[in-house]
């Protein structure tokens, strides 16, 4: 039975110094194959005594499960080796950018206007658009503004037809938005939630003003509704667009032909927080917004019972909010559309 | 509207200081635009009288000046052409500090010592002319400090007014608005009836009827009109922004600031026969104060004399009766002009007065007799001179009402949403000027002749609310009903199509509306676009009629910085001229150039094509109800490639374009590379498809592929619309998954490879089911495609 231990010890190291599966196929038929050196020891049994026979091929069956045992296990672990030397070279640098990463944006103005959408969308009032090119009657006289009023000269009108003759009206850019509520109240009934974002035109143009910009106008009329509801809700929207339920805003008396009482709205300088700079001209004050109650004669020229029904409208630029909001400095650079500046509003 | 502090605290002088004055005023609806010093910071500058002034030796343009200080006589070097003897000026002596911090010094002028500086107003901050020195009265006290002197501790205030507040374009409006807002006294009006002394009237006749139903007039005759406005007089215009010209006008001018009323004053002896108040005379001519000559419209009101239009009525006098130095006989004018009769007068002839500006805003129809009595007096108290009686011409008949107006208890907690109580409701109005009255439901107030703007209800409110403070009134959270919304699923919403372009890379621009006329005509030139009257600038001068001029003019601004890479788009109104209507249609366009993706390892630099963008396009048709619905047909556009251009059809109907950018544009606009664009309407985009379940077959699909040649003019988007419809219900999908071109295949033919994706929900399709499909497609194909099958 030495020869056995010499086999066994022959197979183990033979076995562990196989490298690949080939190599161990070709000693499994060496050892255990039909005429393997194991095989032929069991084979060779016969020759032996009948009692030591039992013994010696327990031995031999102990020597072969081993090497059987082994060539499996080595086979695992090359098969495992060769996996693991696979996934490392397809190591990948994961740190390298993915392909077609970059996204575009809104621009401002439009990011800016779906915010107040939202805001006021939230408490039931629905966006309204109009026509840009307007009529006289719209755009002035149902707002209360009659022909030479001289209000007309706070608005710069860019005109597209002149009246022609009696019976005719003036075509103008829509030097507010303000129209877009009078086509609303020729139209529905209250109560009326609507707010009217757009373009509008003044024929301006320098540091400060843009033949063309955008304005959110807001209207609601009902049959209960106050100056102070008018505060409450001109108040909420400021401390919900700058996010800073601190903002001081204060209310000043002004004059729209279309609204009475009416009010310019300042909010303290977001830029200093009110200590005076350059940006509120050192008054601590930057005015954002006009608004006021509906003027009785403009619901009687679209047709609402001014006794019983009172409202409301107030209006803003939304290049001025989105200044504020985004620490933009130059308002002509909204309409440059350099890919420089949109993109920083992704 | 700009006046002294001082002048104010003259009338009502409430224990504030002057920032708490302005704010107060502010907060009042007279928005303050500025408060400033009347003068620079400066010191140690005296009245000084020059003795003598010679030339200087060794400069033309100088002199050297004998300068009499009060306790000293100094010699200065001077360069003021108006430097002469006698004259009295401000003198900076050494050791003065002038505004900006400079310093005065002991200097040497071509040779020639001086002691000091004398200066001109604009050195002091006085004033903006700069022609020479300041000229001070010849009883200037001689070495008074000029501070003292001109009383120079004092503010300008300059207040933004809303239209509507006429009674505050005057200083005793202002005066009656600050003592109610701070409940201080206000001083009286100064104004005493004179007495006539002489007979002297002048006839006037009231032809203009609505337009003017009150002329008030007065003759002051034998007056020295070479004396000097006192300097308390020339200060307070000063400080008002207006210059001293002589006593006469120097008079009308202080009223009017001074009582809101603008007035005139005729040279009596340059008027003959009578004054006519009547329309001009359409293409009459008037030359005017400034000098300008001016041909009138029958729509415009003159005061006229026998002879000829003298005056542009409220807003300027004529020339050829002004006042001047001859002037001995005078007479006064102030007039009621209706504003609706001044509506855009003056701004009609290129003018905007101090006069225009008030009567256009409505004047006091009360105030003419008062303002007469008023510039009597300072006429007679400067320049001598005998006064007639006041002639008060009115038509009756046209003279403005102030109806009272109603204020309903019930109405104030309704509109400001909360209950004043009545007695500060009655100290407000009373403040204001109204005459209030109680009754059953509230009050009856009375409208003061001043004020305009005062005639519903609702102004009543205004003013309770403007008065009591904005910022005192309560604040409060209104409720309504909670009633859902519809919001219809079918809806595209245009917020969609915005976000599908953002995460496809797109940069939302936003352009003018209005464009020059040539880049319209290079897109449309068979639209006649909307002209705007009066456009800023030449090239904003047309309303679009497409929004792809825009986006390259955009896309030209960022190539010109570097930027090769643009990816925009744009939503807005188009402006499209019809037979009878403009129609202002909304729009999505969008544009394309450089690389497909940005530079990057992954990316070999490829440029985008026509197809990209068509890419682009067509996942937004996606998102629309029914994809399908829209065709593609090859077309020719000005302004567009030729041969790469294509209208979009929903239905038969065109919504759009799409193509390359014309070469010639693209050498016209500098651009390096291709561009690429689409416009579509936006309506065409907006409706979804409401989701409708099918049931997700269990069978197998069955896939061919068929390889074939067809001329190359054949149109792959109709041939694949053809087999669609030809291959049967069976067919789930279709796809044209190969074109080629060129090398091996005939050239006047192209290669397409089609892929046919059949399946049914009921059952496994046989061989057969398919093969007859296919079989219908390949006779479709050569039949009306010539096609020839590759296997």
């Amino acid at each position: 039975m030495d020869n056995l231990e010499q086999l066994a010890n022959e197979g183990r190291e033979a076995i562990n110094a196989a490298t690949d599966g080939k190599a161990l196929e070709t000693l499994r038929v060496e050892y255990l194959g039909k005429k393997g050196k194991v095989t032929d020891l069991l084979k060779g049994l016969g020759q032996l005594d009948p009692e030591e026979r039992p013994r010696a091929g327990a031995q031999i069956n102990v020597v072969k499960q081993e090497l059987q045992a082994l060539i499996g296990e080595r086979k695992q672990a090359l098969e495992a080796a060769a996996v693991a030397e696979q996934l490392a070279a397809e190591r990948i640098d994961v740190t390298l950018s993915g392909r077609a990463a970059s996204a575009g944006g809104l621009h401002p103005v439009t990011r800016t206007i779906e915010r107040m959408e939202d805001f006021f969308g939230a408490i039931g009032f629905d966006a309204v658009e109009g026509p840009e090119v307007e009529d006289d009657y719209h755009n002035f006289e149902a707002l209360n503004i009659p022909a030479h009023h001289p209000a007309r000269a706070m608005h710069d009108t860019f005109y597209v037809n002149s009246a022609r003759g009696p019976g005719e009206t003036a075509t103008v850019l829509r030097t507010h938005t303000s129209p877009v509520q009078v086509r609303v109240m020729e139209s529905e009934e209250p109560p009326i939630r609507v707010i009217c974002p757009g373009r509008v035109y003044r024929c301006d143009s320098d540091l400060t003003h843009t033949p063309m910009f955008h304005q959110v106008e807001g209207l609601l009329i009902d049959e209960e509704s106050s100056f102070a509801d008018l505060k409450g809700i001109v108040i909420d929207f400021l401390h919900v667009f700058f996010e800073n339920d601190q903002l001081s805003v204060r209310f000043r008396p002004s004059y729209f032909p279309f609204t009475e009482p009416s009010a310019e709205v300042d909010i303290q300088c977001v830029m200093c927080g009110g200590k005076g700079c350059r940006v509120c001209s050192h008054t601590g004050w930057l005015e954002v917004m006009g608004c006021g109650m509906v003027h009785p004669k403009v619901l009687e020229y679209s047709n609402i019972d001014a006794e019983r029904y009172a409202g409301f409208a107030f209006g803003m630029g939304v290049e001025r909010l989105a200044m504020l909001r985004y620490g933009v400095n130059d308002l002509r650079i909204f309409f440059d559309n350099d890919l420089r500046f949109l993109e920083q509003f992704r | 509207m700009k006046f002294s502090e001082q002048w104010l605290r003259e009338w009502v002088n409430p224990g504030i200081d002057t920032d708490e004055l302005a704010q107060l005023i502010t907060m009042a609806g007279m928005e303050v635009d500025a408060v400033d010093p009347v003068a620079g910071d400066f010191s140690g500058v005296v009245v000084a009288e020059i003795v003598s002034a010679e030339q200087h030796p060794d400069a033309d343009k100088l002199r050297v000046c004998q300068v009499n200080t009060g306790n000293d006589t100094v010699q200065i070097v001077c360069g003021a052409p108006n430097a002469r003897a006698g004259l009295r000026a401000p003198l900076a002596q050494v050791g003065a500090v002038l505004p900006g911090d400079f310093k005065i010094k002991r200097a040497k002028l071509r040779g020639v010592e001086s002691q000091g500086m004398l200066c001109a107003g604009s050195e002091l901050e006085l004033s903006e002319e700069s022609d020479g020195l300041m000229e001070l009265a010849a009883d200037a006290p001689v070495g008074a400090d000029l501070r003292d002197y001109l009383d120079l501790s004092d503010q300008v205030i300059e207040l933004d007014l809303t239209p509507n507040r006429a009674d505050c374009l005057g200083l005793s409006g202002v005066a009656r608005e600050v003592a109610l807002l701070t409940q201080s006294e206000l001083a009286a009006a100064p104004i005493t009836e004179v007495p006539a002394s002489i007979d002297g009237t002048f006839p006037v006749a009231l032809e203009a009827g609505v337009g003017c139903p009150r002329f008030v007039t007065r003759v002051i005759r034998g007056i020295d009109i070479s004396r000097p406005s006192p300097l308390w007089m020339q200060e307070k215009l000063r400080r008002s922004g207006i210059r001293s010209i002589d006593p006469v006008v120097d008079v009308t001018n202080y009223v009017m600031l001074e009582l809101g009323q603008p007035m005139h004053a005729f040279d009596l002896a340059k008027l003959s026969g009578g004054i006519v108040v009547r329309m001009a005379k359409a293409g009459e001519p008037l030359e005017l104060l400034n000098g300008q000559t001016i041909e009138m419209r029958d729509d415009t009101m003159v005061v006229a004399d026998r002879e000829k239009a003298i005056s542009l009525a409220g807003i300027m006098g004529g020339q050829s009766t002004a006042v001047s130095e001859t002037t001995i006989d005078l007479m006064l004018e102030a007039a009621w002009w209706q504003p609706l009769a001044m509506a855009g007068r003056a701004r009609s002839y290129g003018l905007h007065t101090d006069a225009s500006h008030r009567f256009e805003r409505g004047a006091d129809f009360a105030m003419q007799v008062k303002v007469i009595e008023r510039a009597t007096e300072l006429v007679l108290a400067i320049c001598g001179g005998e006064a007639g009686p006041t002639v008060d011409t009115r038509l009756d008949d046209f003279m403005p009402e102030r109806p009272p107006v109603r204020l309903r208890r019930a109405r104030i907690p309704r509109m400001l949403g909360f209950d004043m109580p009545a007695g500060e409701v009655e100290r407000i109005l009373t403040g204001l000027g109204l005459g209030v009255t109680a009754t059953e439901e509230g009050w009856e107030a009375t409208v003061p002749s001043w004020r305009v703007d005062i005639a519903i209800e609702a102004d009543l409110l205004e003013e309770l609310a403007r008065v009591y403070g904005y910022n005192n009134l309560p604040v409060s959270h209104i409720h309504a009903d909670l009633v859902m919304p519809a919001r219809p699923e079918r809806d595209l919403s245009i917020r969609k199509l915005r976000r599908q372009l953002t995460g496809r890379d797109y940069q939302e621009a936003v352009t003018y509306s209005f464009i020059d006329t040539e880049a319209q005509r290079a897109f449309d030139p068979e639209l006649s676009p909307v002209e705007l009257q009066n456009p800023i600038s030449a090239d904003l001068a047309v309303m679009r009629t497409s929004l792809m001029p825009g986006l390259v003019r955009a896309l030209a601004h960022n190539t010109a910085r570097q930027q090769h890479r643009v990816r925009l788009f744009e939503t807005g109104l188009r402006f499209l001229p019809g037979d009878k209507e403009l129609e202002q249609r909304p729009t999505l366009a969008a544009l394309v150039t450089g690389r497909r993706q940005p530079e990057s390892w992954t990316e070999s630099g490829e440029l985008v094509d026509f197809y990209d963008l068509k890419g682009d396009l067509e996942s937004l048709l996606d998102l629309t109800a029914a994809p399908n619905r829209f065709t593609f047909r090859a077309a020719e556009r000005t302004g567009l490639h030729p041969g790469q251009t294509a209208v979009i059809e929903r239905e038969g109907r065109e919504v759009g374009v799409i193509g390359t950018l014309h070469p010639h544009l693209q050498a016209q606009f500098d651009l390096a590379q291709p561009v690429y664009l689409f416009e579509v309407d936006l309506a065409a985009l907006l409706d979804a498809a409401l989701p409708a379940f099918t049931e997700l077959s269990r069978f197998p699909e069955v896939r061919r592929d068929l390889a074939l040649l067809v001329d190359k003019s054949v149109s792959a988007g109709e041939l694949l619309a053809n087999v669609r419809e030809t291959a049967g219900t069976y067919l789930t999908d279709l796809r044209l998954f190969d074109v080629y071109e060129g090398k091996g295949i005939d050239p006047k033919r192209k290669s397409l490879a089609l892929g046919l994706t059949f399946r049914d929900s009921s059952r496994t399709l046989s061989d057969q089911d398919v093969n007859k499909s296919v079989d219908q497609v390949i006779d479709l194909l050569i039949k009306t495609y010539n096609a020839e099958l590759r296997s």
